[in-house]
């Protein structure tokens, strides 16, 4: 299988940690992945906003890029950029929809035998990681595991919803990220808000939008007992990391002090790459405290087992 | 309490065409609330989603179109996957979205600023650009200051370049949008 890989624009800026280790991992696992060239921003929730066609035109050229890779399908990291991709082939599948993005565009694109458009499927890389790759081969690649720390995974909005075109995972409780995270040596809470909206990108004409929702998540996470947020989308992420000072605050919080990972980088710990494929330094809130947890407890358990071994053999 | 006269307001051709557009029965909806029970939105909203489904249903063409909440729905589908009889509310939500801004009914002009000055860093570099995206949104309405509290952090973690990434094919893309603009003048 040969992936061709779509970044998303905030890869480049906001969620470089994410960029660097989704390509990390995705090698780790064998994944054969090459970037679109010349890709162009997927319009995101603006685009599909003020307009279908707009939102499909600007889909449509990254999926003609995508075709020009000879891959059999486009993966993006982010869950908005894979989502608004793969509306745009769903909507295009009706043939009056695609020619009204085909008249927005240079050339119209492909059509397959009845009418729609013929372009290339797109999966966020969590979907190709579990249903291509495969559980049993993540937790194959574990070299250090998480030692139990105790996380909730959130989801966001997009990444099994709308249901009908996402077509991955359970739109109201997902559990793929658990599964991976399980994998990985994590504890992995039950945590009613997977899939409750973050505020998105409300957060530039009103702070209080995600400040209010992401509190709320936060706020929840802590209550049950998380040591730590494992999200897989970058506007997800900025909202809890970025903006939870701002969270907390305006939900008259005490500071969370709650370290939101990308999934992707507690992988590529899990699997012992190098530290410059993780970027934690990018992070906000401060994750040191709870990696030398880890640590300690990784340490712990080395000596206790190495000990015990000494003991059986009698020295 | 508002009187609207049926027989005076109603316009079905409104409902059928936001069916259409949708893609989505409206005579399905029956009115049990769990869109607007489950919407994070719901408490900034003008007017609920079911109330909004329900204007639609009876072919009150303002009552669905000119409202806040259309703005401030976030396109979370928590509505769509919560609704018993399979509707994708937040594609309805989205169509009439669209058509109140085709009717020049923006009811919430910052949240409709923030989505063009996103585009137009789009339009010019091909990739949208963090920076840009609050420098024109701030510059355009005077609001936002509420980022500013973030900007340090953001800039200390070099998590907002300050170079835009400009892609070859920006020209192809502007056209796109050249295109795009040149359909909504003649409509």
């Amino acid at each position: 299988m040969k992936y061709a890989y779509y970044p998303g624009c905030s890869g480049h800026g906001s969620s470089v940690e994410y960029e660097v280790s989704t390509r990390a991992v995705c090698n780790a696992l064998g994944m054969d992945i090459v970037e679109i060239e010349d890709w162009n921003c997927c319009g995101s929730t603006p685009a599909h906003s003020v307009s279908h066609e707009l939102s499909g035109a600007l889909a449509a050229r990254n999926l003609m890029q995508a075709a020009k890779t000879g891959a059999d399908c486009v993966i993006s990291p982010c869950p908005s950029c894979s989502s608004n991709l793969k509306m745009a082939l769903w909507r295009m599948q009706k043939p009056a929809f695609k020619a009204d993005v085909d008249a927005l565009l240079d050339a119209p694109t492909p059509a397959n035998e009845q009418g729609g458009a013929d372009l290339l499927e797109t999966y966020s890389v969590l979907q190709a990681i579990v249903e291509n790759v495969g559980i049993d081969q993540v937790a194959s690649r574990v070299a250090y595991p998480l030692e139990g720390i105790k996380v909730v995974t959130y989801y966001g909005c997009l990444l099994s919803r709308p249901a009908h075109v996402a077509k991955f995972d359970d739109p109201n409780n997902p559990v793929s990220l658990d599964n991976i995270l399980k994998a990985l040596g994590a504890e992995v809470l039950p945590f009613a808000l997977k899939t409750e909206c973050c505020g998105a990108a409300m957060g530039i004409p009103d702070v209080n939008i995600p400040g209010t929702l992401s509190g709320r998540i936060l706020e929840t996470a802590k209550a049950v007992g998380a040591e730590a947020v494992v999200t897989a989308c970058p506007l997800c992420h900025m909202n809890l990391d970025l903006r939870q000072r701002q969270a907390a605050r305006i939900t008259k919080n005490r500071p969370f002090e709650l370290p939101v990972f990308y999934y992707t980088q507690l992988l590529a710990l899990a699997f012992g790459l190098p530290e410059n494929t993780m970027r934690f330094d990018k992070l906000a809130v401060n994750p040191k405290p709870l990696l030398d947890k880890i640590a300690e407890r990784r340490d712990a358990r080395v000596m206790a087992a190495y000990n015990e071994a000494r003991k059986a053999a009698g020295v | 309490m508002n009187i609207t006269r049926l027989d005076k307001a109603r316009d079905l051709t409104f409902k059928r065409q936001v069916e259409e557009e949708s893609g989505q029965n409206l005579s399905a909806c029956y009115q049990c609330g769990k869109c607007t029970a489950g919407c994070p939105s719901a408490q900034v909203y003008d007017r609920q989603v079911s109330q909004i489904m329900r204007a639609v249903q009876m072919g009150l063409k303002e009552e669905a179109l000119k409202n806040r909440s259309l703005w401030l729905c976030l396109s979370c589908s928590t509505c769509s996957s919560r609704c018993p009889n399979n509707i994708d509310v937040a594609a309805v939500m989205e169509t009439l979205r669209n058509m109140a801004r085709r009717e020049g009914w923006v009811q919430d002009r910052p949240i409709e600023t923030f989505w063009k000055s996103f585009l137009d860093t789009v339009k010019y570099t091909g990739r949208s650009y963090e920076l840009g995206v609050m420098a024109g949104f701030m510059a355009r309405t005077l609001r936002g200051w509420g980022n500013v509290e973030i900007a340090p952090t953001a800039l200390m973690k070099n998590k907002m370049p300050f170079i835009p990434s400009v892609i070859h094919g920006r020209e192809e893309v502007a056209r796109i949008f050249q295109r795009y603009a040149d359909k909504e003048d003649r409509s």
